[in-house]
């Protein structure tokens, strides 16, 4: 059963608005501080990279709709493929992805998808 | 005279911004809000409150997790609780940004309001693309594409509400694909110091391993503890003088 009324701008506003920007906001006050030398914002900057990097590796490994039938080897052969192209052609970044793209088209035709 | 020329330059940089709409991750991003607008029709989600939501709460997976637990009959509270608990990277997201965008004189309110338009597709972008704005024009380039990008997805999603029709699946997939990808070649792309490199690896390997050992709370035990592993890793083997400097 979905909300209704004014009570769903409500509950939208209360546990989605203000449940993600009270984040930022702290995230603000606190880059506001680092200086750009300094080791603290060098630890801040690892650690949302990781982050990021974490969500990526779950929307590889673990990924939902169509690609949740898909096999493993064939979704990290897809980025292994990329990765050799992307360095291959001095980082060019649209290499990379066409190539791992191709590789997974290729491989879920492949597999009757 | 000056000051018009000033103003120009302001309105100039707000539109190399707003161009960003019709760059690669953006383009990601619009097909990953189709995605969710597919959901949200299943779900029974009226078209307003899909927009509403679109605007107001913006990060994609806050917005999956808002959706669900509703649907799952869960309360306010709980529903406050888990979008919060999934939403805590936003912050070091926003505040390794921030040293990046603004200037001295750049004002604290304005930074607030603008921190609204950061989700992950806007951070990757922005990370990317801000390094190659001069420092002064970086606020006025950032909200150019936020605010763009925000508005066209609200567009998007009350116009592909009513016309929602499935991908075949290998569209489908290759389209889902995109995103993880575009970030992996992004991030690597825009490095511009050795711990992005290591944190990006130590992520990579710390996202699995924490979904197996502590699925609640994976993402920010992996961001935590990886990234940090990655900053005393580098600290660790950085040269000596160069440390010393």
């Amino acid at each position: 059963m979905w909300l209704e009324g004014w009570w769903a701008y409500v509950f939208i506003a209360i546990a989605g608005w203000l449940a993600t920007d009270i984040w930022r906001w702290l995230g603000v006050l606190a880059g506001k501080r680092l200086r750009e030398d300094s080791e603290a914002l060098n630890w801040v900057r690892a650690v949302a990279t990781a982050l990021v990097a974490a969500v990526i590796a779950k929307l590889i490994l673990y990924p939902n709709g169509v690609l949740e039938q898909s096999p493993l080897w064939l979704r990290l052969g897809a980025v292994a493929l990329g990765a050799i192209a992307f360095f291959l052609a001095r980082q060019i970044p649209a290499v990379g992805i066409a190539t791992a793209i191709a590789t997974l088209a290729a491989g879920l035709w492949w597999r009757g998808f | 005279m000056e000051r018009v020329e000033d103003e120009r330059s302001v309105l100039a940089w707000f539109l190399t911004g707003a161009r960003g709409i019709f760059s690669l991750p953006a383009m990601i991003l619009m097909l990953s809000f189709v995605g969710f607008c597919s959901l949200t029709v299943q779900a029974g989600v009226p078209p307003e409150q899909v927009v509403f939501m679109t605007g107001i709460v913006w990060a994609l997976p806050a917005k999956v997790i808002l959706v669900s637990s509703v649907l799952s009959g869960a309360s306010l509270a709980t529903t406050f609780l888990a979008v919060t608990l999934s939403s805590v990277r936003l912050m070091p997201m926003v505040a390794a940004l921030v040293p990046e965008l603004r200037t001295a004189k750049t004002p604290t309110w304005l930074l607030l309001v603008l921190s609204h338009f950061i989700a992950i597709t806007a951070w990757v972008f922005a990370m990317e693309r801000v390094q190659k704005v001069p420092r002064p024009h970086r606020v006025t380039f950032f909200a150019g594409f936020g605010i763009t990008l925000v508005a066209a997805n609200m567009m998007l999603v009350a116009i592909v509400y009513r016309l929602v029709t499935d991908f075949p699946p290998i569209v489908a997939g290759c389209l889902f694909f995109l995103t993880p990808v575009y970030f992996l070649a992004s991030i690597w792309n825009s490095a511009r110091h050795r711990v992005v490199y290591l944190a990006l690896a130590a992520g990579l390997v710390a996202g699995p391993l924490f979904y197996w050992l502590l699925p609640e709370f994976d993402i920010l035990l992996a961001g935590v503890g990886g990234g940090t592993l990655a900053w005393l890793a580098e600290r660790f083997w950085r040269p000596r003088r160069e440390a010393g400097a």
